[in-house]
């Protein structure tokens, strides 16, 4: 994985062990998307992306980290997250990310859903390696 | 450990606020606990009051969905009232239409669109 920080940005790491640590990474998305000065719509888009991604990372992965941080890019600015755990994979990445395709009892919406909230969306995961995904919205 | 969001009753009409935002099982007691209450209270009408909510992800907006389901099943309405504009757009891009939930601007609004008879408060 290209980790998307810029030099001097160091990211916070966040653990996702618990279901409280879904409202926390909220919560600090929240406020890195103030921060960074995202408008309402993309602050309200990134941080419902990072619950879905954080609840997935719990539910599928068995528990695991996120990376948050700002990045900036040839002058342009956005928060970037890192969801990572070590759990099973996914055997079969188009299928998980078709609207509504669920393995457990979901909408199938979080994957597919996430992706259409951000800018920028890459999924790498290998079956019993775990699985990575990171998103970012930029500063428009 | 479990928290639990209180269910005001107003006449034959249960209404919920919710404060802030909520851990997945919160959720799933607010759900559990509305469906007992329709019965216990013989209410007809269920009002959740969401305009404090930041964001409502996928688990939120099923839970919503199902307790509009469950209410038409005990034979109540239930209408969401409040939802942010920005937490609208998002919840369409990501994929939920919430379609069998009916929905209000503000409480007064909710109220009144619950005293009207059930073919009209249901579009
Ligand atoms: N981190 C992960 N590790 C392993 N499998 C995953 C992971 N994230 C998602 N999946 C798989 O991809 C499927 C689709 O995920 P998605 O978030 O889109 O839907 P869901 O979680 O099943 O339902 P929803 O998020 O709408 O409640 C999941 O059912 C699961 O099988
Ligand atoms: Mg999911």
């Amino acid at each position: 994985m290209t980790a998307p920080w810029s030099a001097g940005e160091e990211p916070q790491v966040y653990p996702i062990a618990r279901s409280g640590d879904v409202v926390h990474i909220r919560q600090a998305i929240r406020a890195l998307s103030q921060q960074c000065r995202l408008s309402l719509v993309d602050q309200t888009k990134m941080i419902t992306a990072a619950s879905e991604l954080a609840r997935n990372t719990l539910t599928y992965g068995g528990g695991g980290t996120v990376s948050a941080g700002m990045v900036s890019v040839d002058g342009r600015r956005g928060v970037a997250a890192v969801f990572e755990d070590s759990g099973p994979g996914i055997s079969d990445v188009e299928q998980a990310m078709t609207d509504g395709w669920t393995s457990g009892g979901g909408l199938g919406l979080g994957l597919s859903g996430a992706r259409r909230l951000v800018d920028d969306f890459q999924l790498r995961t290998a079956p019993g390696e775990g699985t990575a995904v990171t998103i970012i919205k930029w500063v428009r | 450990m479990t928290e639990r969001i209180p269910i005001l009753r107003i006449g034959k009409t249960l209404v919920v606020s919710v404060q802030f935002d909520l851990e997945d099982q919160t959720v799933l007691n607010l759900q559990e606990d509305l469906a007992e209450q329709i019965v216990a209270k013989s209410a007809q009408g269920v009002i959740i009051d969401i305009s404090a909510l930041e964001i409502v992800d996928s688990f939120v907006g099923r839970m919503l969905a199902t307790v509009a389901a469950i209410s038409r099943v005990l034979d109540a309405r239930t209408v969401v009232v409040g939802m942010r504009p920005a937490v609208a757009i998002t919840l369409v891009e990501l994929g939920l239409s919430l379609g069998g939930v009916s929905t209000a601007l503000d409480l007064e609004k909710g109220l009144a669109k619950l005293s009207r008879p059930t073919s009209s408060a249901l579009r």
